[in-house]
């Protein structure tokens, strides 16, 4: 009998490590890292060259050619975030305006259980300039602790290629040129 | 030690089998009652694609009562029945189709949202969306009636994540019950609308 459940639960174990979405629920912590996301290299040469990647496969956030990424926890759905949008794409706008930020600190979205027809019909929809990413199964939005939308998420990347979580906070941008003023102080 | 081992196997059990999937709206705060992994489907449906779509009549949050008749030769109709309001899924379903009216104007359709919700639940719940384009009719009383015609009423006196389209000659052209604890992808309803137009 001992034997059987000790065989099971080392099962079980092996499970929550092969898929790590299984076992995180925690929201990124602010001076921790961020978990290991694996998103697809934009096929878009504009959006390749903004987060400074090439060819194809996947990258990991911290690869992205900035000192600071911000990333947007959004859904096509959440009305919060429908609401956000235009404020985001004016903090967009003024962080792509400014020479000395607009190389440093870039900004991606991640739709979480949208679809690429749902990230494609929010981008339309709102005319978002910025690089968005599809998690349609929900399997990047529990690795991130299944936070609620709209969440902002910021990591300060170091030049050894190591990074740390500054900004992890539920809710939108609010006034940009306040939230332009805390992400220059990363 | 057998004891202790069954406690870590059941937390461990937990922990891999129960994690439902939503990305839930900030828009509802702590207000988002949490069911759980629910049975996928729970009903059986009587209607087909191709059979003439049972007429109804419903109240609706803006005090009229709404058939879907009215639409006969002038709209294409979609029926989103959700399952209940303050949940998880379908708190975020709607404010969706909201976004996406586009879709449906450029396609000559309507969407009529059903719950078996009463009206005030509705309207507290609904109001947290913004202002919706669509009316919301309550399947209230007799409970589930109508989602009972169309054979999505599940056991527990919900209704099952159910979409219907239905041209404007009354009938059914797309059923689709999803797994009440996913929501039904967009593409796959605008692909369903923009068929109609090829018709």
């Amino acid at each position: 009998m001992r034997k059987v459940l000790i065989s099971f639960a080392t099962i079980l174990l092996v499970i929550m490590g092969a898929f790590p979405s299984f076992s995180e629920s925690v929201p990124p912590s602010e001076g921790g890292i961020l978990p290991k996301i694996n998103l697809p290299v934009p096929q878009e040469q504009a959006y390749q060259q903004y987060l400074g990647l090439k060819g194809g496969g996947t990258f990991l956030i911290p690869q992205i050619k900035a000192k600071v990424v911000i990333i947007q926890i959004f859904s096509m759905y959440c009305p919060h975030c429908q609401k956000d949008a235009s404020v985001v794409n004016e903090f967009f706008s003024k962080l792509s305006r400014d020479s000395k930020l607009k190389d440093t600190i870039k900004l991606i979205g991640i739709g979480v259980g949208n679809s690429d027809f749902e990230i494609d019909f929010f981008r339309k929809q709102y005319g978002i300039k910025f690089p968005l990413f599809s998690d349609g199964d929900f399997s990047i939005h529990k690795i991130l602790g299944e936070v609620r939308t709209p969440y902002f998420i910021a990591i300060k990347i170091g030049k050894n290629g190591t990074h740390k979580v500054v900004y992890s906070k539920l809710g939108g941008v609010g006034d940009p040129d306040e939230f332009l003023k805390k992400v220059k102080s990363f | 030690m057998i004891k202790n081992l069954k406690y870590i196997i059941s937390i461990l059990a937990v922990a891999v089998l129960v994690s439902p999937a939503f990305g839930l709206s900030d828009a509802y705060k702590n207000n988002i009652y949490n069911p759980g992994e629910l049975k996928p489907v729970d009903s059986t449906l009587k209607v087909k694609v191709g059979d003439k779509a049972p007429d109804f009549t419903l109240p609706s949050l803006s005090g009229e009562r709404i058939s879907l008749s009215d639409f006969r030769g002038k709209k294409n109709v979609v029926i989103s029945f959700i399952p209940a309001a303050w949940t998880p899924v379908c708190s975020d379903q709607w404010p969706g189709y909201n976004l996406a009216r586009s879709f449906f104007d450029e396609n000559d359709a309507i969407m009529l949202g059903i719950t078996v919700d009463n009206i005030p639940t509705l309207y507290a719940w609904t109001n947290q969306m913004g202002k919706l384009w669509f009316p919301v009719l309550s399947d209230f009383w007799p409970h589930g009636a109508v989602a009972d015609i169309y054979g999505v009423l599940r056991t527990s006196g919900v209704t099952e994540r159910a979409l219907f389209v239905i041209d404007k000659e009354g009938i059914i052209r797309y059923a689709h019950v999803a797994d009440i604890n996913k929501r039904p992808e967009l593409g796959a309803l605008v692909m369903e609308l923009i068929k109609l137009k090829g018709r």
